[in-house]
């Protein structure tokens, strides 16, 4: 069975390409690799049978999402930043709170390793993954949801416009 | 590998994601890199929600994580937008230049 082998290889690959995002002192850097771990994520998806969500994923997120970052990346073409002289108290805070967290959900997960209810059938799992699976529920129980997402993205364009093309502040 | 034990694997996998994006918006000071651990997050979020989704066999997971990536997408467009709106004025993305509303 190839899953789990796949499973690790992306996985290693998804944490990787984040320490890398983080670590890159460019934000070219930062965004490129944080495409990769989004293709990562995509493979993850399909790993687990759900091809539209893999597909808007790379669409949405690895196409739209980061070109506009990149893009506003590149307008503004930014130095990069110098390093932080002295050691600063809020670096050794924020990693004791990062341990803490991932604490946290480790216990969580740990804790609900046996509550976990019997588990869908591998027919049953590739069968909700479909398009027409997801249609079905989004255009029928979830509809005006949608349509609210609609009015959303269009008021997010029309303040993003707005915000960008004023001199306000 | 079942589905019950695989789905642990995932939800620990996510949980890295997450505290890796945690520790983007605390340690770093460029506030696009910040945004980009914003959206590092939701994936890692998004993540949970299919890997249980298509454990349990039920599709309501992977249309919550649809609506998830469209307000992402609004949530990109807005905070880019303002960034560039105090980069005009201030010249620099550095996280603690923006305190407009100190003082």
């Amino acid at each position: 069975m190839i899953a789990p082998f796949l499973f690790f290889i992306l996985a290693i690959g998804a944490v990787a390409a984040a320490l890398g995002m983080i670590i890159a002192r460019n934000p070219v850097n930062s965004a490129l690799l944080l495409v990769l771990n989004l293709f990562c994520i995509a493979g993850l998806y399909l790993t687990l049978n759900a091809q539209f969500i893999a597909v808007i994923q790379v669409l949405v997120y690895a196409g739209a999402i980061m070109v506009l970052f990149l893009f506003v990346i590149m307008l503004l073409n930014l130095a990069e930043m110098p390093r932080p002289q002295q050691f600063r108290w809020s670096y050794a805070l924020a990693l004791v709170l990062g341990a803490l967290v991932l604490a946290q959900a480790v216990y969580v997960i740990a804790e609900g390793f046996n509550v976990i209810p019997a588990a869908a059938s591998p027919e049953q799992a590739a069968a909700t993954g479909t398009a027409k699976a997801i249609a079905m529920d989004l255009f029928t129980t979830y509809m005006l949801p949608f349509e609210m997402i609609g009015i959303l993205l269009l008021v997010a364009t029309i303040g993003a416009v707005m915000l960008a093309k004023r001199r306000f502040i | 590998m079942d589905l019950s034990h695989s789905l642990n694997w995932y939800l620990a996998l996510s949980a890295v994601l997450f505290v890796i994006g945690v520790l983007g918006v605390l340690l770093r000071r460029n506030v696009i890199v910040i945004l980009m651990s914003v959206e590092l997050m939701l994936n890692a979020v998004n993540l949970t929600l299919v890997s249980a989704s298509q454990a349990f066999g039920d599709v309501s997971g992977q249309i919550l994580v649809f609506f998830v990536m469209a307000v992402a997408a609004a949530e990109a467009a807005v905070g880019l937008a303002i960034v560039i709106a105090i980069f005009r004025n201030k010249l620099t993305v550095d996280i603690n230049e923006f305190n407009l509303f100190k003082n």
